[in-house]
């Protein structure tokens, strides 16, 4: 016998609200990596014109959650979910602001020759964005074990993101004149990162409202 | 001060029904304990096991040891004498109606045959301050019959006139289920305050109550103690699913 | 009906409202009258009860008053009955008799009564003795006065081998006993648990509760039932017949036959003598007289007590 009908309507339009935030999250990112492959100026205005729906979305998923804590008096998981609803969607709003830095800085590199760079952009953005899918599949699914695994997954971005740094600032030692190019891939790459760790803290969530364990701070072992 | 209630393997029984089943649990001295359940759980019937009213029912029956400090209250003592050592306030005010206010805050004492004067104003208004209802009624303390008071007041002068036998334990069962929010505030708040000087079990249908007041709690379900805990676990991360769907609200 | 504008609320409900009841239909109309013509009817039958009932009472009195107020004189109340022909008298002893008797039958009666509704009430839950009194008391209640009367005179008198006054007041105090004892177990009833448990909770042993609490809050109830057990008694002949006996002079030993108002008038009233028939009549008028003193007087103590915060 199910009780509590409004409230579990509202926590299931809550959830729906947030995976539309995630939607346009990931495809911000999809679409920023796009344009950096193809250049494509039209791509990148795309991904800033499209930054303040995500902001929008993320207010009104604020005060869904603020409504269903001073109404419903949720408990136990029913808190730990909308708390986690709270952070995730802090979470996903910053990524699409990645998104928006790196149309930015793929906008300035178009002002550059395109020249073959040492870093492998694509594949750092695709394992960032896998990681984003990752965790937003564990919170669809509220499934800890593959939250766990994206954890994991952070230390493959950092190392990824370390060598970028460190072969393009060879790069910029050895042919200084190619600096902007390499600047702005470096700092393309920093981004990428920075959506890796946003996918951990994704996953850190989900991680504390299945099981109600703080996993935050931890080094990516298994707890 | 107050004194810490080690239960063990508690069984009670009405009749044939066997209402509580080996309940263990120690509840520490000067905290507030809140044990919520559904209705019919045995909360109600637990907590007249401690101070032994469930023995005014005559088909009522338990075993099992239930300790206050040393004493085992069942073995080392008549349940007089324990139930001037653990007091309880009810569901419902329950004020003597053909007494005025004093006398119903000192019918504790003088019922169990305390005569002296001097004594029993001191000790009403010492009871009355602890209760909040000092200021209320300090002028009409003689004038008033006990039932004339609103819900709320009559709820605190129960209370003054449990702890003016200077008890050690104080049970509540249902304190402020009959009360508006504001008498609802006011007798929390007074658990509060009182939590210093006695130990304080409570029994509450309202779980936002339990979280206010209560450092632990036990949730009780048909007659055993699912769950005990401290309250902030309790509320945000139960060990027992049952203990979870009925604190969600999704029991049934 | 295809576009009703009106959503139902209900889950599950699909089906469209129905119109709204019309009251104002001429079959409704004529019912109302009906039940307006009933209701006046039922209301004239009611008092009309009422007043057939009340004008014994007040015929009785009224006919009393007549017949013996012009005999209700100093002398009355402080002389005993003269001798046969002589004129004067009164009917002190008789008065002072009653007295006795009643006091003597309260003194007996009412403690064993509250006694055994207090055992009824507070400590017989289901137990057989319980039933068992609460049987004998029902039955005494039907038992007829002057079957109690006889019983007393074999019991007592007979032992005793004398007419007494002790003999009247038992056989008044067993006639008492079971009203009182079901007043006061029904009075004790209506205290509510929650008292008893307030005292018990406080550590109060049993006896003393029942004593300070549950008697002290159903004491305006239970003294009503005294004192109509005592209203009840005071008018009683029979069972005085046999076991007091009655006296024609000043008698106050219990080992006595006494005087009773009750007595002495049944004695005047079958005798051959006019001047008796007179103290008769005045005694009757004054006996009436007592009791419903002692009615008002219940009355008035029990609306004092339920307004005095018993709520």
């Amino acid at each position: 016998m199910a009780t509590r009908i409004k409230f579990q309507q509202n926590l299931d339009d809550l959830k729906e609200h947030l995976l539309v935030m995630a939607g346009m999250a990931e495809q911000a990112i999809q679409r920023s990596i796009e344009a950096y492959r193809t250049r494509d100026l039209s791509i990148c205005e795309l991904v800033l014109r499209s930054e303040p729906s995500i902001n929008r979305l993320e207010r009104e998923i604020d005060q869904m959650a603020l409504d269903l804590l001073a109404m419903e008096q949720p408990m136990a998981i029913d808190l730990r979910f909308i708390l986690s609803v709270i952070r995730i969607n802090a979470d996903l709003e910053r990524v699409g602001d990645q998104a928006v830095n790196i149309a930015v800085r793929v906008r300035e590199m178009g002002a550059f020759a395109n020249i073959d760079l040492p870093v492998d952009i694509p594949r750092l953005a695709a394992l960032a964005a896998a990681m984003v899918r990752k965790a937003l599949q564990a919170f669809i699914e509220a499934d800890a074990e593959l939250a766990q695994s994206v954890l994991k997954l952070d230390d493959q971005v950092d190392e990824m993101n370390d060598a970028a740094f460190y072969s393009l600032s060879s790069l910029i030692k050895e042919k200084p004149e190619l600096t902007p190019q390499s600047l702005n891939a470096l700092i393309i790459a920093r981004n990428l990162e920075r959506v890796g760790d946003h996918a951990t803290n994704i996953a850190e969530d989900v991680i504390f409202w299945v099981r109600g364990k703080d996993v935050r701070h931890n080094s990516s072992v298994a707890v | 001060m107050g004194v810490g209630i080690d239960v063990e393997h508690l069984n009670a029984w009405y009749g044939t029904t066997h209402t509580l089943q080996d309940i263990n649990l120690k509840l520490p001295a000067n905290h507030a304990t809140a044990l919520i359940g559904p209705s019919g759980c045995g909360k109600s019937t637990f907590v007249r096991c401690l101070n032994r009213m469930h023995e005014t029912n005559p088909i009522a029956r338990a075993t099992g040891v239930v300790k206050m400090g040393d004493t085992d209250i069942y073995k080392d003592e008549q349940p007089v004498v324990i139930r001037r050592r653990i007091g309880m306030v009810f569901q419902r005010p329950n004020p003597f109606p053909t007494m005025s206010i004093y006398d119903n805050v000192a019918s504790g004492l003088r019922l169990n045959g305390f005569r002296n004067r001097a004594v029993l104003d001191e000790t009403v208004e010492r009871s009355l301050k602890a209760s909040a209802l000092w200021e209320e009624v300090k002028d009409d303390l003689k004038k008033k019959s006990g039932a004339s008071l609103s819900g709320g007041q009559q709820q605190r002068m129960c209370i003054a006139r449990a702890l003016a036998v200077d008890p050690e334990v104080l049970l509540m069962d249902e304190p402020a289920s009959a009360l508006d929010p504001v008498s609802t505030s006011k007798i929390e708040d007074l658990i509060f305050q009182l939590k210093s000087q006695y130990t304080i079990v409570i029994v509450t249908h309202n779980m936002q109550q339990a979280a206010r007041v209560a450092e632990n709690t036990g949730f009780f379900l048909n007659g055993k103690m699912v769950e005990f805990d401290s309250t902030d676990r309790i509320f945000t991360n139960p060990k027992d699913k049952r203990t979870e769907d009925y604190i969600t609200g999704r029991f049934g | 009906m295809s576009a009703n504008p009106i959503q139902s609320p209900l889950p599950g409900d699909n089906g469209p409202l129905r119109p709204p009841m019309n009251y104002r239909t001429k079959g409704m109309r004529i019912n109302s009258a009906r039940r307006y013509a009933t209701n006046h009817l039922i209301t004239a039958l009611s008092l009309a009860s009422t007043v057939v009932v009340i004008i014994p009472l007040v015929a009785i009195l009224i006919y009393l008053l007549y017949k013996g107020a012009s005999s209700l004189n100093l002398a009355f109340f402080t002389k005993i009955p003269a001798p046969v022909g002589e004129e004067g008298g009164g009917m002190a002893n008789a008065i002072l008799g009653s007295g006795i008797v009643l006091t003597l039958a309260s003194a007996m009666g009412i403690p064993i009564g509250i006694a055994a509704g207090v055992y009824l009430a507070e400590f017989g839950q289901g137990k057989l003795l319980a039933t068992t009194i609460r049987f004998t008391a029902d039955v005494l209640n039907g038992v007829p006065s002057i079957v109690m009367g006889i019983a007393i005179y074999s019991l007592i008198v007979m032992q005793q081998k004398h007419f007494s006054a002790f003999a009247g007041g038992v056989a008044l105090a067993v006639m008492m006993v079971p009203t009182i004892t079901r007043t006061t177990e029904e009075m004790l009833a209506t205290v509510p648990h929650s008292i008893r448990e307030a005292a018990l909770g406080l550590g109060v042993p049993r006896w003393r509760t029942v004593l300070s609490v549950s008697l002290k809050t159903a004491s305006p109830g239970i003294i009503t039932g005294c004192m109509l057990a005592f209203a009840r008694v005071a008018g009683e002949t029979a069972p005085l017949l046999f076991t007091a006996l009655g006296n024609q002079f000043w008698s106050y030993k219990l080992t006595e036959p006494i005087a009773a108002l009750p007595l002495q008038i049944y004695v005047y009233a079958i005798s051959p003598y006019d001047e008796w028939h007179r103290l008769a009549w005045a005694g009757s008028l004054v006996l009436i007289l007592m009791i419903m003193v002692a009615v008002t007087l219940v009355r008035i103590y029990a609306a004092r007590g339920i307004l005095k915060g018993a709520s």
